[in-house]
């Protein structure tokens, strides 16, 4: 269940943005953003900070008025039927959050009893989401003691409390180290396995390859690109051929010889010695079967050859034109060593 | 447990917003009063003004300026406890009303406000919840006070009328707490909430016939201190405890009151919903 099987044919829209435009003074937040999201999928919203992703997530839960545009979710209007809308939405993120000053229980209860729950059942749901989100020990602390984690397990916890239909995540792991991001990442997709539709805005390529079944990727207000993963990975072109010698000390001759024939793809051979291997772009069946062939030519023994899609930073690159992380958004690369570990 | 169905009532969407019943005002209300008291039982602390300040500020006027203000007022100390204590009453109601302001202001800043403002609640509740918790704060130091002037000296002679300067007290407060709480939304951060409410504060309080009676005071200031809402309450407060002219200070306050309501109770929720 990590991945949501968006082949549902003739799923109605959760989310439907047309032509939604924001701007703050000269600055433009959104300038006409259309997007749809489907019924029970996860829809991550990609792009590098400033391109209009928490504004957009503000405007579907109602924080903030757009200038023009037409935006409905669960098929209420963000405009006129703010109320109703509020009644299906969950929000969680790096600007909505829970009480410090209150423990984890009360937090949710009181939500609970802010959406119109009778005592009892408000109780009751947060027993429930306590348990489910492993916060039962903690329920009587206040969440200013709760670490990083828990914190967001709570956030996350009290957007479920209403049996939203739609869950805005925004950025849900910005700040997280490498192990707590996995386990806010496992609950969304528990979460996600109950059938709710989520529309997530992320910073980071691997989050959105973890969680999302289609990427709206959006730069500077815009929608630059939208589609399936695989699909906008295949929309940009070309694999990444990862080649791993026997012998590790093979590897540099190796690259050298390859990027000296010539035959790749648009970037030089990359070495990657961590995982002891050759990261070889390329473009075509025929760069690949030539690669193949003049590693076998050198008489080299291999022990693995992989064909991988870009990563989405790449896919990000070859959109803009710019990168998409900062430099100091490192974390991803973290996460594989962690995982690695 | 299952996501809501998306298919809600077709009927229900081609209408514009649904209202939100008294109940549910109530009960919204409720539940983030009880959010504020958890808050002072966490951080009872949090109290130490709503404490102190009775005390402190008893003691030390009643000790330091007593003796000489008294004698001015054709007495002593004892004469003055009499003439300072129920301007106390409407010193604290402006003092503490302040509170409420930098408390919003936090909470903007905290990110829980967002959670609130995406719940489908009244925006008015936030802001109800926030002046109730207060005003029960306010009243709370005012016990505080009371059981301090009677160790000083003072004289509860006439109950009724204390029960209707709290009461005076306390709607004068309340209508002020709509200025902070206006503050608390626009402004940026607690600390300026705290030092544009001292600048507000400061004249008003010591520009009064609060802790002095006015006829010394230069003609300028004497008609400052006769429209300033501070010297009709505590004079107000003075005729209903202590005995002497009334209504005219009682009316003028409630005008104050009511007037402050009016204006700023539609300015600081426009100005909470809007906020973006």
């Amino acid at each position: 269940m990590t991945r949501i099987d968006n082949n549902r044919s003739g799923a109605d829209i959760a989310v439907s943005v047309r032509g939604l435009v924001k701007h703050y003074g000269e600055t433009k937040a959104l300038d006409g953003v259309d997007l749809d999201v489907r019924e029970g999928t996860v829809m991550g919203v990609l792009g590098p900070n400033g391109a209009g992703k928490t504004t957009l997530v503000r405007i579907l839960s109602t924080l903030l008025a757009p200038d023009s545009g037409l935006a409905t979710v669960a098929g209420y209007d963000v405009v006129r039927q703010p109320r109703q809308l509020r009644r299906v939405i969950g929000l969680t993120g790096q600007y909505a959050s829970v009480d410090e000053k209150l423990p984890g229980w009360e937090n949710l209860y009181m939500i609970g009893r802010l959406l119109d729950l009778p005592r009892k059942e408000a109780r009751r749901r947060a027993d429930e989401l306590l348990e489910r989100f492993s916060l039962t020990e903690a329920a009587k602390r206040p969440a200013s003691t709760y670490s990083g984690g828990m914190r967001r397990r709570l956030d996350l916890a009290a957007s479920m409390i209403g049996h939203p239909a739609v869950l805005f995540l925004d950025e849900p792991t910005t700040g997280l180290d490498p192990r707590t991001r996995n386990e806010v990442w496992d609950e969304v997709k528990r979460m996600v396995g109950d059938g709710v539709t989520v529309l997530l805005t992320t910073q980071y390529m691997e989050e959105a390859e973890q969680l999302a079944s289609e990427l709206t990727v959006v730069d500077r207000g815009k929608v630059i690109a939208g589609g399936g993963i695989e699909e906008l990975k295949a929309k940009v072109g070309g694999r990444t051929l990862r080649v791993r010698p026997a012998d590790p000390l093979h590897l540099r001759p190796l690259a050298g010889h390859l990027d000296g024939l010539g035959i790749t793809g648009l970037a030089t051979t990359v070495v990657d010695p961590e995982s002891g291997s050759l990261l070889v772009p390329i473009l075509s069946d025929e760069q690949l079967t030539a690669v193949v062939g003049a590693v076998t030519a050198r008489g080299i023994t291999v022990s693995s050859i992989t064909t991988e899609l870009p990563s989405l930073d790449e896919v990000f690159l070859s959109l803009t034109g710019h990168r998409a992380s900062a430099p100091q958004d490192t974390v991803p690369t973290e996460t594989r060593e962690e995982v690695a570990v | 447990m299952s996501a809501a169905t998306l298919t809600a009532d077709s009927a229900a969407k081609s209408v514009d917003d649904v209202r939100i019943p008294l109940r549910g005002h109530l009960r919204h209300t409720g539940a983030l009063i009880r959010r504020n008291l958890l808050w002072i039982r966490q951080d009872p602390e949090s109290m130490a003004d709503a404490l102190l300040m009775p005390v402190i500020f008893t003691l030390l006027f009643v000790f330091v300026f007593g003796g000489s203000i008294g004698q001015a007022l054709g007495g002593g100390q004892d004469q003055y406890v009499q003439y300072v204590i129920p301007g106390m009453i409407a010193m604290m109601s402006m003092t503490l009303s302040q509170g409420v302001g930098t408390g919003f202001s936090q909470d903007f800043n905290s990110g829980v406000m967002d959670r609130f403002r995406s719940l489908p609640i009244g925006r008015g509740s936030v802001l109800f919840a926030k002046i109730s918790v207060e005003l029960m704060r306010m009243l709370f130091a005012t016990t505080v006070l009371m059981l301090v002037s009677v160790a000083v000296g003072f004289d509860i002679t006439n109950w009724p009328g204390l029960f209707a300067t709290v009461a005076l007290a306390t709607a004068f407060a309340s209508s002020i707490m709509w200025v902070f709480l206006t503050l608390g939304v626009v402004m940026k951060s607690a600390q300026s909430v705290q030092a544009m409410g001292f600048l507000v504060l400061f004249p008003l309080q010591f520009g009064s016939s609060i802790f002095a009676p006015t006829t010394s005071m230069p003609g300028w200031l004497q008609t400052f201190t006769d429209y300033n809402p501070l010297s009709t309450l505590a004079d107000a407060a003075r005729g209903l405890m202590v005995g002497g002219p009334v209504a005219h200070d009682l009316w003028v306050t409630i005008g104050w009151s009511v007037a402050i309501t009016a204006v700023m109770a539609p300015v600081a929720i426009h100005k909470f919903r809007t906020k973006s």
